[in-house]
């Protein structure tokens, strides 16, 4: 009896768990028609999407800068005893940059910038709206989705693929670096093998995917922050359910946008 | 100067019934001030008059126009000549005091650039606080920041206003003088204005209409003379410690 009802509890629960999760999938798809119902209208907030660009790029750019640098060194540091154990050692510095312009610098500077910057969004948007700033907004007969909601999202779709193509230029430079620090190769070369390995076609996928990135973490710190409840502590869960959720999406999108992408550019 | 009319409006959230078929008229240039325990639905009712909140049922008339039935845009056009004084001021965290009064009139008005200066530095004057134009809200007192939340309130003119609790958590003198100021106000800009507050001795200085909520309806409505004078327990019960304190020579 004891083992049933257990049973039932946790059946119970996890049918309460999906149903918040459903929830949410569709209140942030209907947060996603509500922006792009907005952002063709206007008045257009040009100065507050600069701002936000502005703020973004410059707050993220340090960790960016460490993160895209350490990607392409570690990644050919780990690579080069086994491609020069199947004598492919002239092939690292293409496989390096392959990576790195295709998968590894667009999804993990998105994850990076979903840390950073949609937990951000969570909790200035959550705490503007306990203290009952959005409510103000909306009283003035200033429409609050357009002002804080459109010019976040809109900045962050921007800024993502400029931060990448950075990222990008960094990783191949630490991949440079660990393979000169070890086979003594050229700058020159090193450029020569890239050239001759990767097309520009290749950075179109990787890049065209960081605009859809952009825009999940603006959408969704914007949604978990727009419609908090439950005062500081539901600020609180805004900003860390903004990170967990927009870095599930980044993840889910890139297997299905690297799938679209490689049948339409190969 | 606006009319508002309120008629038959109910609010419940779930099981708890807030406002139970409420009907209250305020005339033009009309203080009317608010009573009730807390949570009796007192800023329900200013949230539902400016539609922050959607009520269940009844309707609310703003210059006779339904604002239930109107659209976004009628209802902004609305919303543009009323102002709301939030219990927390509400100011925009992230602007500076300046930023946050231009806020409205930027995006709402076609004031030039030096009318809005003016405008700014009027209200500023009118709130004792020309020196704070450049500082941010975190650099601000509570008395100061609700200063400056009555002084973007009335920036763009409103011909109705809505305080919710204007001097709640200020000192008695500070206080009185955000009570004093309001009435000010309202002979400058010949303002309606509902205030909702439990702060006796403001209601004294501004009111000259009164209403109590108590169960979601209206127990008393009338002067505020005969409110605090009237028998019935649950009034003498409410306002006796607020007549203690005026005893005690608190103004």
């Amino acid at each position: 009896m004891e083992t049933s009802s257990g049973l039932q509890n946790n059946l119970s629960i996890t049918g309460k768990r999906l149903l918040e999760f459903f929830t949410m999938v569709a209140g942030i798809f209907m947060f996603s028609v509500d922006f792009f119902k907005n952002v063709f209208f206007p008045p257009y907030e040009f100065a507050e999407i600069k701002k936000h660009m502005d703020e973004l790029g410059v707050k993220t750019l340090p960790i960016i800068s460490i993160t895209g640098f350490i990607i392409g060194l570690v990644l050919a540091m780990q690579s080069e005893p086994v491609m020069i154990r199947f004598g492919a050692g002239s092939y690292l510095p293409g496989m390096v940059a392959l990576s790195v312009v295709r998968e590894l610098g667009p999804v993990i500077t998105a994850l990076i910038f979903a840390g950073r910057v949609s937990s951000g969004i969570g909790a200035e948007l959550g705490s503007m709206r306990v203290t009952e700033q959005i409510d103000a907004m909306e009283v003035s007969a200033i429409h609050p989705f357009k002002f804080l909601v459109v010019t976040r999202v809109l900045a962050c779709t921007l800024i993502l693929p400029m931060l990448t193509v950075y990222a990008i230029f960094l990783g191949l430079f630490g991949g440079f670096l660990a393979i000169f620090l070890s086979q003594n190769i050229s700058l020159q070369l090193y450029i020569n093998a890239i050239i001759r390995s990767v097309e520009f076609a290749d950075f179109i996928p990787g890049i065209v995917k960081t605009f859809f990135f952009g825009f999940i973490v603006g959408i969704v710190g914007s949604y978990k922050g727009y419609n908090t409840d439950n005062g500081t502590v539901g600020v609180g869960r805004a900003s860390t359910s903004s990170v967990v959720v927009s870095s599930l999406l980044i993840l889910v999108f890139d297997m299905l946008l690297g799938k679209i992408t490689v049948s339409l550019w190969s | 100067m606006i009319e508002v009319e309120i008629k038959n409006l109910s609010k419940s959230f779930g099981d708890l019934v807030v406002l139970d078929n409420i009907s209250l008229n305020i005339q033009e240039q009309e203080n009317v001030v608010v009573f009730g325990r807390s949570g009796s639905g007192k800023s329900v009712l200013l949230k539902c008059i400016v539609r922050l909140m959607e009520p269940d049922s009844g309707d609310i008339l703003i210059e006779g126009q339904n604002i239930r039935n109107v659209s976004l845009k009628k209802l902004n056009e609305l919303r543009k000549y009323i102002g709301f004084l939030f219990q927390s001021a509400a100011l925009y965290d992230s602007m500076s005091v300046r930023e946050n009064l231009e806020f409205p009139l930027i995006r709402n008005f076609n004031f030039s650039p030096a009318e809005r200066e003016r405008k700014i530095k009027d209200v500023l004057e009118k709130v004792s606080l020309e020196d704070s134009i450049d500082k941010m809200p975190a650099e601000l007192s509570g008395g100061m920041k609700k200063r400056i939340g009555l002084a973007r309130t009335i920036i763009t003119e409103p011909r109705l206003i809505l305080y919710d609790e204007p001097t709640t958590g200020l000192d008695p003198i500070t206080s009185k003088e955000i009570s004093q100021l309001i009435v000010e106000l309202q002979k400058d800009l010949h303002t309606t204005s509902i205030i909702v507050t439990h702060d006796l001795i403001c209601a004294k200085i501004i009111a000259t209409h009164a209403v109590v909520l108590k169960d979601g309806k209206i127990r008393y409505e009338g002067n505020l003379e005969k409110l605090t004078s009237n028998g019935d327990p649950f009034l003498k019960d409410f306002f006796s410690n607020e007549i203690l304190e005026v005893k005690n020579g608190r103004i």
